[in-house]
């Protein structure tokens, strides 16, 4: 890297995380020439230890990586979720959804629905996401380890100086550098955030039983007990991802547990269904807050990913939202570029801030208001979401809603992602 | 018509140029690339102008329309290219692009402007009608959103015509005379919307698809493609269209 003196591109991508990579990607494949910069050495993003949690890819979700090339590589590690079972504390009344109830009929017709969705562990989604990007190094430069010194601008691009010297300018820069994003810094936008006091708990554990391919969400009053189904492990066992939330305070004190005393506590929140559980990765906590940036987009700038939005986690959108961005970035950046327009015009900008930001704000919404209804214990609150979670299940269309909602195809659809199921 | 344009061609004093209208488009030489501008709607129309132009060239010029730069190495010219909205992306395609307008100022405003964006394009202040006297033919001629500005239609358009190489290609777009486009292209677009400066178009001046076709048909082209060019209110955005044509259109010919 330290012969790199200038480098022109198309579109600058600061941030090689998840988002960053899928999006080199799919721009990479629709043959649109990219630098994506990452400040970590890619070979510590590869290691085990590194990243503990896993990913819930809905179906949309999966069409971004398949345009992006990318999916068919990971799919042996992905773990389909073909039911979601809803259940609220002491809660007489259970939520079951299964994926007959989603009404799409296009994938693979004539044979099973599609599943709801994918479990895979970040690690190996991101190993497939750089080894993606390294397939597609005619179009694709990705530079890392990289500390970017400055960003700069020129009347017609914009662009970063890098500690070593090197100077990459592209006319469209995209801010993927995460929820603390210093492209978003450098523009001088600002951030709305609102504190959840809450914290996740997340861990990978084995179990004796199969879990059948079923998410389950128990909705208690400290906030959500998640349970993912992930692929077997290396010695065949049955394995499911946790993600536990509790107040701020609480998770110290369940941290600092023995690894006996965690696992009785799991085995309570678990119940007797899969059987006795074990923890099988160390235990990690996240506070969980909402983030929203004022505004997505700067000149010759677009903020994406956790950069622009970072919701709760608690009906497993945030990656989904990302990978929205990526599939709304990928096809204004390639229908730009096919009619020869700058790519970092405001047109493309403006399209695209009007594309995520309304999408972002309604998923937000549903998942605070998720968050907020099912976090507390008036009795009123409890017995109407009781009811209401009994109503749900009773009327199809609206489970179907719900169903459609889980799986990220509601709404209006990109026209890359239709193009991706024919 | 072809009467009256044989004779107007030969008074040496006449010309298609409108000078009001020159003056109106020069002095807003400096918000041609303003994409908020008063011309943000130009700027909204033009992904869809340039999918239409990609799209019918390379079916008459046999290229695949696949890549970026589908264009390479066919001679295009832009009349009336003003800042260069649309000569800038035909010479990002590939294109060897040459670009006239009247107005100095544009052409000012549009080498300054390419020349910031590294792009080399040929601007000359100058008619088509000066510049077909010549001699010079190109593989593609463009005349977008400029023939219901211009005076004497007939004399323009058979100047346009012998700037067409033979298989070559004359794309216009423009405004219909009909009803629907008085309501949206100048009494909502000027005067409600406010999108465009009062006074940008003149209905009486809105050209008819077979005022545009008989004429070239007349000079021996043959008419490729009509299509409309439709705004959508809900996506502020527009889109081709086959079958409406009732507002803003485009016409494609083939130079026999």
């Amino acid at each position: 890297m330290a012969k790199i003196k200038h480098v022109r591109t198309n579109v600058l991508i600061i941030g090689g995380g998840l988002s960053g990579l899928a999006l080199a990607g799919a721009l990479g494949e629709a043959g649109v020439d990219c630098v994506c910069i990452d400040r970590a050495p890619p070979v510590t993003q590869l290691t085990e230890t590194y990243d503990g949690r896993t990913t819930a890819i809905s179906y949309a979700s999966h069409l971004v990586l398949k345009t992006a090339g990318a999916w068919e590589t990971m799919l042996p590690d992905c773990e389909p979720i073909r039911d979601i079972r809803v259940a609220d504390g002491a809660s007489p009344f259970y939520l079951h959804f299964s994926h007959d109830d989603d009404g799409n009929e296009k994938y693979d017709p004539g044979r099973e629905a599609p599943p709801f969705g994918w479990i895979i562990e970040n690690r190996i989604l991101r190993h497939r996401l750089f080894n993606n990007v390294k397939r597609l190094k005619k179009h694709v430069r990705h530079i890392a380890p990289a500390e970017i010194r400055e960003f700069i601008r020129g009347k017609n691009d914009v662009g970063v100086i890098l500690e070593d010297g090197a100077r990459i300018t592209a006319p469209l820069m995209i801010g993927a550098d995460g929820r603390n994003s210093a492209v978003r810094q450098w523009l001088g936008i600002g951030v709305k955030n609102a504190d959840y006091k809450q914290s996740a708990i997340v861990c990978n554990v084995a179990h004796e039983l199969d879990h059948e391919n079923a998410a389950v969400e128990h909705f208690r009053s400290a906030g959500p007990f998640a349970v993912l189904p992930m692929t077997r492990g290396a010695q065949g066992e049955h394995r499911s991802s946790v993600v536990w939330t509790e107040h701020g305070t609480d998770t110290k004190e369940i941290l600092s547990l023995n690894a006996e005393d965690f696992d009785a506590r799991l085995q309570e929140l678990f119940g007797p269904h899969l059987g006795a559980v074990r923890h099988i990765s160390k235990p990690m906590s996240y506070p969980l807050g909402l983030m929203h940036a004022d505004s997505y987009i700067g000149a010759r700038v677009a903020l994406m990913a956790e950069a622009a939005h970072a919701i709760h986690p608690i009906a497993g959108q945030g990656l989904n939202l990302s990978l929205r961005d990526v599939a709304v970035l990928t096809e204004l950046i390639f229908e730009h570029l096919r009619c020869g327009l700058d790519p970092g015009g405001d047109t493309l900008l403006q399209k695209y801030q009007s594309a995520r930001r309304g999408d972002t704000l309604l998923m937000a919404g549903v998942t605070d208001l998720l968050n907020r209804l099912f976090s507390n214990d008036l009795t009123t609150v409890r017995l109407i979401r009781g009811l209401g979670l009994g109503i749900v299940h009773k009327i199809p269309p609206l489970k179907r809603y719900f169903a459609r909602q889980a799986m990220g195809i509601s709404g209006i659809m990109q026209k890359s992602l239709r193009k991706a199921t024919n | 018509m072809v009467k009256t344009a044989r004779t107007t061609s030969k008074k040496l004093n006449r010309s298609t140029v409108n000078t009001a209208e020159i003056e109106q488009f020069d002095s807003l030489a400096a918000e041609w690339w303003n994409e908020n501008g008063p011309l943000k709607p130009l700027h909204q129309m033009t992904p869809s102008r340039l999918g239409y132009l990609r799209k019918q060239i390379c079916a008459q010029h046999g290229r695949k329309d696949s890549g970026f730069i589908p264009f390479k190495g066919l001679r295009v010219l832009d009349i009336g290219c003003g800042g260069g909205v649309v000569a800038e992306p035909l010479a990002r395609l590939g294109a060897e692009v040459t670009g006239i307008d009247a107005g100095a100022k544009n052409i000012r405003a549009a080498k300054d402007h390419a020349q910031q964006q590294g792009l080399v394009i040929d601007y000359q202040t100058t008619t088509a009608e000066d510049l077909a006297d010549t001699k010079k033919t190109f593989d593609v001629v463009t005349a977008l959103e400029i023939v219901e500005h211009v005076d004497d239609l007939p004399l323009f358009l058979s100047a346009c015509g012998r700037l067409v190489k033979k298989n070559g290609l004359i794309i216009f777009s423009t405004l219909n005379r009909t009803p629907k486009a008085y309501l949206l292209g100048i009494l909502a677009a000027e005067r409600v919307l406010r999108w465009l400066p009062v006074g940008t178009h003149d209905w009486k001046k809105f050209v008819k698809p077979s005022e545009l076709a008989r004429p070239l048909e007349r000079d021996g082209f043959e008419i490729a493609d009509i299509s409309g060019l439709v705004y959508n209110p809900l996506t502020d955005s527009f889109s081709v269209s086959e079958t409406d044509m009732d507002v803003n259109y485009f016409l494609a010919a083939r130079k026999a």
